[in-house]
């Protein structure tokens, strides 16, 4: 910048040879007053650098662009002079500017010392009078239902925890993190947790964050548990089972699978298309399994078609399908689409039964595909509201009194992972988080709103799933089917 | 034959969409050469706004539709001024970066503002089926809304251009700013005025789409956004008439693909559609090959 920096203004006088001058207004380091002073700058920067007055000076024309080359070209002379009022002016300008910098760096440490401060306070008390529990749930972004739903549930439970005494006498106290529905996020949060100190982590609800998070709980040796993610191999790898994944919702194969029962056995069904989220690994492992045992039962499927997250539209392949005439449509998918492919099926004239996964639990459901689409929708779940178990009954009464809504599916998972953990801490007797795991793994006939439930050799839960019906806006339990 | 017809029709409807988004980009490269990744956020916006008009404040179709047009307007006018003009004459990587940023401010004030919850909207229309062929072709009136809808607004947008006053103060700063300046013509409003009429055909777009598939959400833009600056691009960016034909090929492409090939590979067999096309005709469909100016 040379000579001409700090914001000094100038007048500039180009006198053309017929005695026109022309006046500019330029502000120095480079910043100009109109398209005359960019043009211009550069210039009288390396001249005035050189010997301040410009005496009689023809501009180079090669130097100036068009259309100014014609209007300047013949420049008789260039002077220059430094508006006097500026040193004046510069003297406060530099003293607020530094004054605003210097507000706006006190302003950005006060929050940073203050997080520094609680930081502090709360590892300082780990291991003291609380048991600490992370949280990695999908708060925002397009899964965010799911998530938001599963800390209600969580919440709800540690409510009532702390209310009857905490856990071998300490509170429970959660550390909340959104992963925003994003896999790499999900670690970071992890990763973030384990620093904490956490003794389990709960959630991610889908199955692929879990995965995303398996080798940094492994690594740290925190037991998570997800009471959403229903993956086959969440909880096994290629090297056997994965010793710190637990989850309390059963398995894709058996979702999957007794759907295709439900479909051969109550709805008569001999033929069967396949609508699969090409991304998704919750959806691509429901697909194998349902066409497995569809197949097996001597039903057919026809076709198997792939739609992508987000897609808005699938009139394209849905008029394909509606081609094959088949007896019943699977569609293993989250709601924000499924809600849509509804919609538009039901708008084409497709009136085949729809069935699907966990995935459909959702109110957009109805809100997106409009009550009347609503007809012959089935799908597998962990719970039912309207089931007359006595710990379904308390528990819809407990979330109706906190929350004033019905709970689906999600909150009951949510609020069983919690008690699931309790009960492990408890048995364990102690907050190590290698001891949790051990007692979690050895978990048998534990009484969970979603079903009595005890963990196999491959920590999946061994117990029941339940058929639900979309009928209009409102949810209906249809059948429950055993393992 | 009866599927391929109702196969054009899911084509045209969504291609209809992505042409009056892809006539945004175009008109903003055309008249100051920058993409503005601004503008799929604006379809956004003018979804919500459309949301805001049915369901709070009660507004039938055609005034939501004209609310949401008139916002989204003054919304580019108002980025336009903010973000772009004070950098208009630093270089171009610096326009672009400005231009994510506001995609991404926009994005996530919405979403702040909004919530990410995905949201529908109120019946605003009693969506009629109308069936031919016994029943083997499907038309909904939304599709027919929408069809109807994007032409006229697309045969305004050329009388604008070509018959009006700012139209042509238009096209002459996408020619040369400097000369236009000279001959009198006010720049900056002329792009002000290009920013407007781009993003009103957003927000009309983002309130057709919220009703057709009654679900909406703060990053609804991307993925529309994304596929309308391709369909610009296979046009030829910077043509007007490129970027409907543009918009309605690659909607008729995407529903072809994944009707009579593998669902699978939709976008993968569209995109090497259009990359096959760029190979041939560098400048896009209607693009004219321009030398670069000395």
């Amino acid at each position: 910048m040379g000579i001409l920096t700090g914001r000094r203004r100038f007048n500039l006088i180009c006198q053309h040879k017929c005695g026109v001058s022309l006046y500019m207004d330029v502000v120095s380091a480079g910043v100009a007053r109109g398209v005359e002073g960019k043009v211009i700058v550069p210039y009288i920067e390396a001249a005035y650098a050189a010997s301040i007055h410009i005496q009689p000076l023809v501009c180079p024309s090669s130097f100036l662009k068009f259309p100014f080359d014609k209007a300047l070209a013949h420049c008789y002379s260039i002077s220059m002079h430094e508006q006097s009022t500026n040193v004046f002016r510069k003297g406060w300008c530099f003293i607020l500017k530094r004054l605003f910098i210097l507000l706006m760096a006190i302003m950005l440490l006060i929050p940073l010392a203050a997080g520094c401060g609680t930081d502090t306070s709360t590892t300082g008390s780990s291991g003291g009078d609380t048991i600490k529990v992370g949280l990695n749930y999908e708060l925002s972004n397009d899964l965010a239902q799911y998530g938001q739903a599963s800390v209600e549930g969580i919440e709800l439970a540690v409510e009532e925890i702390n209310k009857a005494g905490g856990v071998l006498g300490k509170e429970i106290e959660l550390i909340k993190q959104d992963n925003k529905s994003d896999p790499a996020e999900a670690t970071n949060v992890a990763t973030k947790l384990a620093k904490d100190k956490v003794v389990a982590i709960l959630g991610p609800a889908t199955s692929g964050n879990v995965k995303a998070v398996r080798p940094v709980v492994t690594e740290n040796k925190i037991p998570l548990i997800s009471g959403s993610a229903t993956a086959d191999d969440v909880t096994v790898t290629e090297n056997g089972v994965a010793e710190y994944i637990f989850r309390t919702c059963f398995n894709d194969s058996f979702q999957g699978g007794s759907m295709a029962k439900f479909a051969v056995d109550e709805l008569n069904a001999k033929t069967a298309v396949m609508y699969v989220e090409t991304t998704s690994d919750y959806s691509k492992g429901l697909a194998a399994s349902f066409k497995d045992v569809f197949t097996s039962n001597g039903g057919q499927i026809l076709a198997e078609e792939y739609y992508q997250g987000k897609d808005k539209d699938f009139r394209s392949v849905l008029t394909k399908l509606k081609g094959y005439n088949a007896d019943v449509i699977y569609v293993p998918g989250y709601y924000n689409e499924v809600g849509l492919i509804i919609k538009q099926a039901r708008e084409m004239g497709i009136t085949a039964p729809i069935l699907g996964g966990d995935g459909f639990d959702s109110n957009v459901v109805p809100q997106e595909a409009g009550a009347a689409a609503l007809t012959d929708v089935y799908f597998t779940n962990h719970y039912s509201a309207d089931d007359t178990d006595q710990k379904v009954v308390d528990f819809r009464k407990a979330f109706n009194a906190k929350y004033n809504k019905d709970p689906n599916a999600f909150h009951a998972s949510g609020y069983d992972e919690m008690y699931f953990l309790a009960d492990a801490i408890k048995r364990a007797n102690s907050t190590d988080p290698v001891k949790i795991k051990d007692a979690l793994a050895s978990t048998k006939d534990f009484k969970a709103v979603t079903g009595t439930l005890s963990i196999d050799e491959n920590h999946n839960p061994v117990k029941s799933v339940v058929i639900v019906q979309w009928k209009g806006d409102k949810q209906e339990f249809v059948t429950r089917i055993e393992p | 034959m009866a599927v391929l017809l109702q196969q054009l029709l899911n084509g045209i409807s969504l291609g209809s969409i992505y042409a009056l988004l892809a006539l945004g980009y175009t008109m903003v490269y055309g008249i100051i050469n920058l993409i503005n990744f601004a503008h799929g956020d604006v379809y956004m916006i003018g979804a919500y706004i459309g949301f805001i008009a049915t369901a709070l404040l009660g507004l039938g179709f055609i005034p939501a539709l004209l609310l949401s047009m008139a916002i989204s307007a003054l919304l580019g006018m108002a980025i336009e001024k903010v973000a772009y003009r004070p950098l208009r004459n630093s270089s171009r990587i610096a326009l672009l970066i400005t231009a994510i940023g506001m995609s991404l401010l926009l994005e996530y004030t919405t979403m702040y503002i909004a919530g990410p919850d995905t949201r529908s909207f109120p019946t605003v229309l009693t969506n009629r089926q109308y069936s031919f062929m016994s029943g083997q072709v499907n038309i909904s009136s939304m599709q027919l809304y929408i069809l109807v809808i994007s032409i006229m607004l697309m045969i305004l947008l050329q009388f604008i251009v070509q018959r009006t006053k700012i139209g042509k103060a238009m096209r002459a700063v996408s020619m040369d700013k400097d000369a236009a300046q000279l001959m009198g013509i006010n720049v900056d409003t002329t792009i002000s005025a290009t920013f407007a009429i781009g993003s009103a055909l957003a927000g009309a777009a983002g309130i057709l789409v919220g009703i057709y598939y009654n679900s909406i959400d703060p990053l609804m833009g991307i993925t529309p956004g994304l596929k309308a600056f391709i369909a610009a691009v296979f046009g030829g960016i910077g043509s007007i008439p490129g970027a409907m034909v543009g918009g309605l090929l690659l909607g008729m492409i995407e529903t072809l693909v994944s009707g009579y090939l593998n669902s699978n590979y939709r976008d993968a067999v569209a995109f090497v559609i259009l990359i096959i096309i760029l190979l041939i005709k560098p400048s896009g469909l209607l693009g004219k090959n321009t030398g670069e100016k000395v």
